[in-house]
């Protein structure tokens, strides 16, 4: 009997130990990323590790500055990963199941998942961060308290896209385009071709491909690329589709003779390397990647991304960085106002306008009332070193330059010729 | 001109790739009245499979021509474990069920193994695209197009006459289409409607993978590939005529040259191409355009 009886003495003071360490209860967040299906090899995953990465390092107290303050203010952080596979409809039961587990969700990289959960999370007041898609209609077609966005939308990569592209020939007459057939897709098309004629009133677009998503396939397209003779071909192809497209498109000459435009083409640079003809010009979504600025913290992010995993992050990886940072700078801004363990209302007010350093750059939340972010853009080009694929000729566009302003939708901003 | 015959020649390689989808499972259904979708799996498990026997290959130092040995054997290699596996471990358990019944167990067979995928390569693509521009381009016109394209065509005709001659010309292919034409009097007769039940799903799988080994170099090869191939199929199936070799090529050069078209000169129409053909066709021919007619069984 005094056996058992100390056995559970002991038991009882090392949980009591374990808790006291720990200090107080973690703070859940629920992390919503694809983990199966075609976007889980391209973003999800690299999103995943970017998350589970610095979860673990701010839970540490190792974050450089100005994230050293151990997890969310002291509280350590706790993280609930679900799959985002499966489409809008089982997203919305997901995320009605993880809000009663969990404190906040970060999450969503398909603009159908986040057009879909925005209003859900509303709904729930469950304070939402989207970290990854890019639809520009979650805040111009509706305003949410408890939704977020901390990364840019979509709009910013297809205006700095057409700026580069006609800074750089400026004689450019003719485009086309190849691009998936949903959402993503046709946003990135239209605001492309119509940044491109805001810029230059007589280009001329002679073709626009609309593919089926992982068609995989593009023979027939390419052929009809080639015949359309435009100067410039615009695609905003991701994953396997992105890679397909230039594995099929470069041994026939598509990348040779016209100028090519990847706008989500950073991915493919670690993973198609010199198979990328030179001059193609990519973005990254963002100052991320190779575009990312050449700062300490930049640079601490970048080492321990590629010792833990052992390849470099993309921007996936980076979008879901600095929504964690953002959450925990709101977090402890709210802290600092007086509440020691802030409620959601408080977050959400220290949330709003709020401008923090993330991975890449300042990430300012100036849109959609205060809950959607901006940040810079740079687009480059590549270049075929020896065995290694390098960025050339980076040019960087401040926020202000690439976004509309507030209250402004994107489309019509862009129509409109970019007046602010 | 050029022009034209360049759409026809891009009509012609995607009617190539799909006819090798969509005559493994034409002839399961024929013979075995199952609709496969795990079909589309064993096509995926094809295309990892080559690219990992030729990834290995390249990574040996061997000389790149050998990559085209990996392929084939990727095809064989699948359909020879996976077609007993499946048809031995599963489904030879569910015969004489619903056809309904059937289609959920290859559904969800399926689903098991987009995950054995998943566990075994994970869910990063895989490249192989040596073999795609190993053997250089030719030209039509103004337009470059890959030698590889002409090697799809050819092992798509080679594949379905060798089909068809063994069905139609050997013994063996003769018992076959005794079993499709009536199971229970084959049987009765002491054809083993077992084996050639195996047989059929072997050579079938071997088809599927055939078809994914032979994509693999020209895509990034990734989860969820396989979803995208069952549909198609499965279109140029019911345009054919279920259960029809014949059907099988004719839908797939219908459907491949058809969207060929629509992707030069009517690009917005081009998804909906391929379900524009099904449906003319099932107007005309409810049951597809080579259905054989069934005889009424008292």
């Amino acid at each position: 009997m005094t056996r058992i009886f100390r056995v559970f003495a002991l038991t009882l003071l090392s949980a009591l130990t374990v808790t006291s360490a720990f200090g107080q209860q973690p703070i859940k967040i629920g992390i919503v990323t694809f983990l199966s299906g075609a976007a889980a090899g391209a973003f999800g995953v690299p999103a995943r590790n970017g998350f589970e990465l610095i979860a673990e390092v701010l839970n540490a107290g190792k974050m450089p500055a100005p994230y050293a303050n151990k997890g969310f203010g002291g509280n350590p952080i706790e993280l609930v990963i679900i799959d985002e596979a499966g489409g809008p409809q089982k997203q919305v039961a997901e995320l009605r199941n993880l809000a009663q587990r969990v404190d906040y969700v970060i999450g969503y990289i398909s603009s159908g998942d986040c057009l879909a959960v925005a209003p859900v999370a509303e709904e729930l007041k469950k304070l939402t961060v989207l970290f990854d898609c890019g639809t520009p209609r979650i805040f111009e077609d509706a305003s949410y308290k408890y939704v977020f966005r901390t990364g840019p939308s979509g709009s910013m990569d297809n205006t700095a896209l057409a700026l580069y592209v006609l800074e750089r020939n400026p004689k450019v007459k003719s485009i086309a385009g190849i691009n998936q057939n949903y959402a993503w897709g046709q946003d990135s098309w239209v605001d492309f071709e119509a940044a491109m004629k805001a810029l230059k009133p007589d280009v001329e677009v002679k073709t626009s491909q609309m593919t089926k998503l992982f068609a995989g396939q593009f023979g027939a397209e390419i052929s009809t690329l080639l015949s359309s003779k435009a100067q410039v071909i615009h695609s905003s192809f991701w994953g396997g589709d992105l890679e397909g497209l230039i594995l099929q498109g470069a041994p026939r000459g598509l990348f040779k003779n016209h100028i090519v435009a990847l706008s989500a083409g950073e991915p493919a640079i670690n993973r198609l390397g010199t198979k990328i003809p030179d001059g193609t010009i990519i973005g990254a979504r963002g100052p991320f990647g190779p575009f990312a600025p050449d700062t300490e913290f930049n640079k601490w992010f970048k080492n321990a991304f590629q010792e833990r995993y052992a390849v470099p992050p993309i921007y996936a990886s980076y979008k879901a960085t600095n929504a964690l940072l953002g959450l925990k700078a709101a977090y402890e801004k709210a802290q600092a106002g007086g509440a020691a363990s802030p409620n959601a209302e408080q977050v959400i007010a220290a949330f709003e306008n709020l401008t923090f350093e993330g991975v890449g750059g300042a990430v300012k939340m100036s849109l959609g009332k205060g809950h959607q972010a901006v940040m810079d853009n740079a687009i480059g080009m590549t270049k075929n070193v020896g065995t290694s694929l390098q960025i050339i000729n980076v040019k960087r566009y401040p926020a202000d330059k690439v976004n509309p302003p507030e209250g402004a939708k994107s489309e019509a901003w862009i129509k409109s010729g970019f007046k602010k | 001109m050029n022009d034209l015959l360049a759409v026809l020649f891009d009509g012609v390689v995607y009617s190539s790739w799909l006819f090798l989808m969509a005559a493994g499972l034409t002839l399961i259904y024929g013979v075995m009245r199952i609709l496969n979708i795990a079909h589309g799996s064993l096509y995926a498990l094809g295309a990892y499979t080559a690219a990992t026997l030729a990834g290995a290959w390249l990574e040996a130092g061997h000389a790149a021509v050998g990559t085209y040995a990996m392929l084939a054997a990727a095809a064989l290699l699948v359909g020879a474990v996976m077609g007993p596996l499946l048809e031995r471990g599963l489904l030879q358990w569910m015969y004489g069920k619903d056809e309904v019944v059937l289609l959920l167990i290859t559904y969800a067979a399926f689903l098991i193994l987009e995950d054995t995928i998943k566990l075994i390569w994970g869910v990063e693509s895989k490249l192989l695209s040596e073999p795609y521009s190993l053997p250089g381009n030719f030209q039509i016109g103004e337009l470059a197009f890959p030698v590889y394209n002409l090697i799809l065509i050819a092992v798509a005709v080679v594949t379905g006459l060798a089909v068809a001659w063994a069905l139609y010309r050997t013994r063996q292919g003769k018992l076959l289409l005794a079993v499709i034409h009536d199971r229970e009097m084959s049987a009765a007769l002491g054809i083993n409607v077992d084996r050639v039940y195996l047989a059929t799903f072997t050579v079938g799988s071997m088809l599927a993978a055939l078809g994914g080994a032979l994509t693999a170099p020209a895509i990034a090869v990734s989860p969820g590939i396989g979803v995208e191939v069952i549909v198609l199929s499965f279109a140029v199936v019911v345009v054919g005529g279920l259960g029809s070799l014949g059907g099988a090529a004719l839908g797939a050069l219908m459907v491949g040259i058809v969207r060929s078209f629509a992707v030069r000169y009517w690009p917005e129409a081009e998804l909906f191409t391929i379900y524009f053909v099904m449906a003319m066709v099932l107007i005309a021919r409810p049951k597809g355009l080579f259905s054989a007619p069934e005889a009424r069984k008292i």
